[in-house]
């Protein structure tokens, strides 16, 4: 299997703080790779760090092989490197349909024009259409995203991510307060991504992880403390026990 | 308006009729009736009041300075307290060139347009960087560093005196045979040739801000953070509406220049600056034509409230401005909304 993206000792220090410490992980074609760990493991900083919103300490990222750790954030995602984001970070003013018009004119290069309008391109209109259908937005696609609903908002999050085209998907707590229900409509979406693309998700439910994904990484104060196949982790003695310590602590 | 070649091939979905999205798409560039009227309107005005083209003059170069300037603020959200640096910039070597090189008027405007688009891909490295604080205080340091500049620099620029004995040749449109229009007293040809530019401007702005990259200033705007992760370069866009801004402004600053003959320190003052924030205020931001009629507002408030009580014009235009910011402009101007229940916007 071939690796697509990977850290190499990875470190962010906040202060004192090493908020990733010394994290090696390996993305490879196709993954379907969870990220779990209690509150405050380090799981958004590493998301942050993989994607160039934040620099690292030290260590490396290597994308196909090719070093990106100084790459700034839009050229990663130029190379396919795409995120959610745990809150929505959306374009207020705009419509979901402008949205997504513009995230799809960005992987077709065509951002820049600035003579022709964005409703010119066939081609992206096509794609924005299959896009609404698929995360059921076509109802609001007119609506400024500002007044839409929660359940809508978080929908437009997923789907801008995948508006860009991921080879490399970072999911982080995508369907963090959406209700029970509506879940397994957006893991279904997750689920139909070509298989070629690698997810690495950021989840809570368990059940969602273990129904998803196919390697676990868990995260411990930034440190990676286990890794490998879902069976064996949910086995894990130890997981169990990190969890459950933290269950008592908040509980 | 209908559409009938908006229905391209994509696949059908449940939900939407097909090819929804690219009507609506489309739909977001489509020209509205009122844009349609504003444009007739621009050469009524000059038809129809001759005896006023002075002011009209005046209205109109404001105008198309705080079209400038809702590009920056209204579009990409860049806050300037000294969009008048590119207005001074551009008056003054309008100026310039007129008296030490040629009189033709086109020439000396395209000079200044170049010249000021050149002043603001420089400056545009100053907005980069830092919170909206930062950006008011970096912009207002830059027009009062050129504000000194001409000042000081009395043997190019007759520093307090301002550039008198500017001569206008007259306007020949190149590439016609429309030629011979000298500037006159009425001001009916400076009118004309400001509302000439005016409406240019207008066209290619309004091409911009629909077009995909007009698009991405609203998104880095509202969220740079997701602009960037959806694979937009936000610096290199910034640089870019900057520039155009600072050459739409330079253009704003050669009209007044070509037009009055004359070039003082006035075009770099702050009153300047925040007279175009106060004309964006009234007409509102983000939509291109919050310019044209917060200029014409603030014009017309202004030469009524003089004639009525000239000392205390700043009084009446100070308490307008609390009433709109409190009162909202979206209600202000629906008076039937005021008396209902109060169900905000």
């Amino acid at each position: 299997m071939t690796t697509v993206l990977a850290t190499r000792s990875l470190v962010k220090r906040f202060g004192g703080l090493a908020a990733t410490n010394d994290v090696s992980l390996e993305l490879v074609r196709g993954a379907r790779h969870a990220l779990i760990g209690p509150n405050g493991a380090g799981k958004t900083t590493l998301i942050n760090l993989l994607t160039g919103v934040l620099e690292p300490t030290s260590g490396t990222i290597l994308l196909d092989g090719d070093d990106i750790t100084s790459l700034a954030a839009h050229k990663r995602v130029g190379r396919g490197v795409v995120r959610t984001f745990q809150i929505n970070q959306l374009f207020n003013a705009l419509t979901p349909l402008s949205s997504l018009a513009l995230a799809v004119s960005v992987h077709r290069g065509t951002s820049s024009r600035w003579w022709r309008p964005l409703g010119d391109d066939a081609a992206v209109a096509a794609e924005c259409e299959t896009l609404l259908a698929r995360f059921r937005l076509a109802e609001v696609m007119d609506q400024p995203v500002h007044s839409l609903a929660y359940g809508k908002r978080r929908l437009l999050e997923i789907a801008l991510a995948l508006a860009c085209r991921p080879r490399v998907l970072l999911l982080d707590e995508p369907v963090a307060g959406v209700p029970e229900g509506e879940r397994e409509e957006i893991f279904e979406t997750i689920d139909a991504l070509p298989a070629q693309v690698a997810i690495l998700l950021i989840e809570h439910d368990m059940d969602l992880v273990f129904n998803f994904a196919k390697t676990v990484t868990v995260l411990v104060n930034g440190a990676v403390f286990t890794e490998g196949d879902v069976q064996a982790v949910a086995k894990d003695a130890r997981v169990k026990a990190v969890y459950l310590g933290e269950d008592l602590a908040h509980g | 308006m209908t559409d009938a070649a908006a229905t391209t091939p994509s696949r059908a979905s449940p939900r939407a009729p097909l090819g929804a999205a690219a009507r609506s798409l489309r739909g977001y560039a489509r020209w509205r009736w009122w844009e349609l009227a504003l444009f007739a309107a621009l050469p009524l005005s000059w038809l129809l009041l001759p005896s006023q083209a002075l002011l009209l003059n005046e209205i109109a170069i404001v105008a198309l300075f705080a079209i400038s300037l809702d590009l920056v603020l209204g579009y990409a959200g860049i806050v300037s307290l000294g969009h008048a640096a590119f207005f001074g910039f551009g008056a003054y070597t309008a100026a310039l060139f007129a008296k030490d090189v040629m009189p033709d008027p086109i020439v000396g405007l395209v000079v200044a347009i170049a010249a000021s688009a050149l002043l603001g891909l420089v400056t545009s490295v100053l907005i980069l960087r830092g919170s909206d604080l930062t950006r008011l205080m970096v912009t207002l340091g830059v027009a009062s560093i050129l504000y000194e500049l001409a000042n000081k620099l009395d043997w190019l620029t007759g520093g307090a005196d301002g550039l008198q004995g500017v001569v206008m040749g007259p306007i020949t449109v190149p590439f016609t045979a429309l030629k011979g229009f000298d500037f006159d007293l009425t001001g009916r040809t400076a009118y004309a040739y400001t509302l000439v530019v005016l409406a240019l401007v207008l066209l290619v702005a309004r091409r911009l801000v629909h077009s995909p990259f007009g698009v991405s200033l609203q998104a880095l705007r509202d969220n740079r953070l997701r602009a960037a992760s959806i694979g937009l370069s936000v610096p290199l866009r910034l640089v870019a509406v900057y520039t155009v801004a600072a050459a739409i402004a330079g253009a704003a600053g050669a009209l007044l220049a070509q037009t009055t003959g004359f070039a003082s320190l006035d075009v770099f003052d702050f009153h300047r600056s925040a007279e175009v924030l106060l004309v964006l205020v009234i007409g509102g931001t983000g939509y291109l034509y919050g310019g044209i009629f917060g200029a014409i507002v603030f014009k017309l408030l202004h030469d009524l409230i003089a004639a009525w009580t000239p000392q205390y014009w700043n009084f009446w235009v100070g308490l307008f401005l609390v009433v709109l910011v409190l009162v909202g402009r979206e209600r202000f101007v629906r008076p039937w909304t005021w008396f209902g229940k109060g169900t905000k916007p």
